[in-house]
């Protein structure tokens, strides 16, 4: 038996047993297109088609919201969206789509929803027929988010919204979008209000979706841009001023250190069933040693290189280690200490496992995506640049590090 | 054998932990220890050792020394898990005792599986202090060196970088036995052994360089290879967690400084250039003490990945330590670089820390033999 089929309740064991003997039966066929390399990057209908498929297929089958109350949609459960994981992960299904609205609009939702509302947007962001985006950064608010200008006026019941988001991943495909606005000029914080909004059935109206080119020459995230927008007030979430307040639970989910655990589907996410899968690639960066040469031998050969590989393993062994570390209660000296660490170790082990490939590669790193003789298909410098991506998302990491130096160590506010 | 999801850390762990930190709090907070081996600076002072045997001795009453030896030789039996608990505890209080030393002998002895080495498992549960050693004029980490012959049961040659070697009843001994290598039990004061202590950075430890003159010495084991194979990793993991209990001191110990001291009307840790920097030094000693406890369970539980999780340990809690140090110092400012601010005690036995049993270039070394093969002729 697993060890984490050891240590299941009895609801959990019994869920294990479903979910193992429905993905048995159940698993997708290849897919028509290739696919890309995660949800923030899927840039065609067909890839879309056959993703959104599957997160209905499995929405169906119970292993999506698995712990979401029974009234919204979810399966009432305890604890078991993450046996749900580790069941897909350990059978590496394709990952599911909508992750903006499972990682972070969901859980904002179900805290801080109307209970109508509730029942009216999750069934459909946990089937994926809704894909959700998030409208937070701005061109002048991006670490400092508390200073985004958008601005919503109160008419009646209806709210006017007009202003600017950037950065933001899906909105072309999206049909909802939790946004961070302002509702009152004066106060920078509680001037915040929150709201789940519709921008589907508005493009070409008062909403304008524009895609913006990455360094990299993909496209994948969009400016959006409203033009007095009208949104009924039923779509706010908590409190007019309470927006910042709302915004934490989204944050705290995005940088993975919130109450509802994510469902995820896929090869990322670790099985515990199987040899440590490594996530962030360290153990591919061995192979690639082996491939690649230095100074007229491999690279896996090399003092240096070898001992620059170890150090990645080693990185990427402790950040699993303090995963594990965190669910024990007696090896924790603040409970928010690993919790707030995983945004930013993810990122960077992530980034450093990239920059170190392409280092591995020598001259043939130079080569892109588009070179037919580049090793790994120009995956590596290409995973190096979109790495970026993450370590100044969702809070640059610079950010990380005052929260985690004001909340955790107790240091004086930066600012 | 799978490993338990929470390292097979439970109660008897958290209160083994807590009441070793409450007694090295109560029995030598650092004001204490500083005026205990602090006392004279000059780095020509004298060798002997500077401790208090009588709380070694209220050490042993607690049963600590005997923790790793194995029920059937009538210890403790306890994990690694709650071994490295109580190494992390002192670390932190940089307490000076052969704690370490004698547990690590343990692992050894347990490893030897022979009457004789229970037998000297026997006198640790007696209160008999061990040390291992092993290492040569080279310095070498690697198992079969050894500047020490046997020949007719007795030992001759000498040992070099000897832990608490004032302060240890018995030593273990490696010595080339013919063609291999064999491990020996000696006491201190056995005729033929001089003990002549080295002048240390660290003024936590005492160490030594043991003489070995034709002394007779029991032998516990024919191949030190194998013993120390078993060994070893509990060593690697025990010093890691000394280094991550001694480095969250570091942490903690300048985070309040930089919480109080005052520059252009701001607390230093008001400033991203040394906030930042903290928090990094909080990151790699999480990291550590994850892999820490997963060594320790790979022993309990997991026996064949636990030299790859110790070198992992012990390469990651050598970096943290480093980088606590240097930060400590840094950010403490003029009077960090003093005699009279504590954080040089942790400085310097973590100096000592680090390239004990192997730096963390060398653990890179070994563990990528293990994951990429050696390198080729």
């Amino acid at each position: 038996m697993s060890e984490s089929a050891r240590k299941d309740t009895p609801e959990q064991a019994e869920f294990r047993q479903y979910c193992r003997a429905w993905l048995q039966d159940n698993l997708p066929p290849d897919p028509p297109v290739r696919l890309p390399l995660s949800p923030l990057e899927i840039t065609t209908s067909e890839q879309l088609d056959y993703l959104q498929a599957w997160q209905k297929k499995t929405y169906d089958a119970g292993l999506i919201g698995c712990d979401y109350p029974l009234e919204c949609g979810g399966g009432g459960r305890r604890d078991c969206q993450r046996v749900a994981n580790a069941e897909m992960a350990a059978v590496k299904t394709p990952f599911l789509p909508n992750v903006i609205g499972l990682g972070m609009a969901a859980p904002t939702v179900l805290f801080h929803a109307r209970e109508e509302k509730k029942a009216e947007l999750l069934p459909r962001l946990f089937s994926g027929e809704d894909i959700w985006c998030q409208g937070f950064s701005e061109p002048g608010a991006g670490s400092d988010l508390a200073s985004v200008q958008t601005f919503a006026e109160k008419q009646g019941d209806k709210w006017i919204i007009n202003g600017h988001k950037v950065w933001t991943s899906l909105a072309h495909f999206a049909d909802w979008m939790i946004l961070l606005l302002r509702t009152d000029k004066s106060h920078k914080y509680d001037g915040l209000s929150y709201f789940v909004v519709p921008i589907r059935s508005e493009l070409g109206k008062s909403v304008t979706v524009r895609p913006l080119i990455k360094m990299t020459g993909e496209t994948g995230f969009n400016e959006v841009i409203f033009d007095n927008l009208e949104v009924d007030d039923s779509y706010r979430l908590d409190e007019v001023g309470k927006g910042w307040q709302v915004a934490m639970t989204t944050l705290a989910h995005e940088r993975g250190a919130g109450e509802m655990v994510t469902p995820r589907s896929g090869g990322k996410g670790k099985s515990d069933d199987k040899e440590a899968a490594s996530v962030f690639g360290s153990s591919a960066l061995v192979d690639l040693a082996r491939s690649s040469f230095r100074n007229g031998k491999t690279a896996a050969d090399d003092p240096v290189i070898r001992d620059r590989i170890m150090r990645e393993i080693i990185r990427e062994e402790g950040f699993k280690q303090s995963s594990r570390r965190a669910r024990v209660q007696g090896l924790q000296d603040h409970p928010m200490r690993i919790p707030l660490q995983n945004k930013l170790l993810m990122t960077e082990i992530m980034q450093d496992v990239a920059e170190l490939a392409t280092e591995i590669e020598g001259a043939a790193g130079s080569l892109s995506v588009a070179d037919p003789n580049a090793p790994a298909a120009g995956r590596w410098p290409l995973a190096y640049m979109n790495s970026f991506g993450m370590t100044i998302a969702a809070g640059a990491n610079e950010v990380q590090r005052n929260i985690l130096g004001e909340r955790v160590l107790g240091l004086p506010k930066s600012k | 054998m799978a490993q338990p999801t929470n390292f097979g850390f439970g109660e008897e762990e958290v209160m083994l932990r807590d009441s070793a930190r409450k007694f090295f709090a109560d029995k030598l907070p650092t004001e204490r220890l500083h005026a205990l081996v602090g006392d004279d600076p000059d780095p020509h002072r004298s060798l002997e050792a500077r401790w208090d045997p009588a709380l070694w001795q209220q050490m042993m009453e607690l049963g600590w020394a005997m923790l790793a030896v194995p029920e059937r030789a009538g210890g403790m039996g306890l994990g690694a898990v709650a071994v490295v608990a109580l190494c992390e505890e002192v670390g932190r209080a940089a307490f000076p005792a052969p704690l370490l030393a004698t547990l690590n002998a343990t692992y050894i002895l347990a490893a030897c599986g022979s009457a004789a080495a229970d037998q000297a498992m026997a006198e640790i549960i007696g209160g008999t202090a061990v040390s291992f050693a092993a290492i040569n004029r080279q310095g070498s980490w690697e198992y079969p060196d050894t500047d020490v012959t046997v020949a007719d049961g007795s030992l001759s040659g000498q040992a070099c970088y000897v832990q608490d070697a004032q302060k240890v009843q018995h030593f273990v001994v490696k010595a080339r036995c013919g063609s291999g290598t064999g491990l020996y039990w000696v006491a201190a004061d056995a005729v033929g052994v001089t003990i002549i202590p080295d002048a240390i950075v660290d003024l936590t430890r005492d160490q030594a360089r043991v003489e070995f003159s034709d002394v007779a010495a029991i032998e516990l084991s024919d191949d030190a290879v194998a013993a120390l194979n078993q060994a070893m990793p509990a060593l690697w993991t025990l010093q890691a967690a000394d280094m991550v209990g001694a480095a969250e001191w570091q942490l903690q110990t300048t985070v309040e400084y930089a919480k109080v001291r005052k520059q252009f009307d701001r607390e230093l840790g008001f400033f991203q250039a040394v906030k930042h920097p903290l928090v990094n030094v909080m990151v790699a000693i999480d990291q550590s003490k994850s892999l820490v406890y997963n060594a320790a369970c790979a022993i309990d539980s997991e026996p064949g990945k636990a030299a790859r999780f110790a070198h992992m340990a012990n390469a990651s809690a050598s970096d943290a330590a480093a980088f606590a140090s240097s930060r400590s110092v840094q950010f403490h400012g003029g009077i960090g670089f003093t005699w009279e601010c504590y954080i040089h005690l942790y400085f310097k036995r973590q100096l000592h820390n680090q390239a004990l049993w192997g730096d963390a270039a060398y653990h890179r070394t070994k563990l990528a033999d293990m994951v990429i093969g050696p390198v080729a002729a």
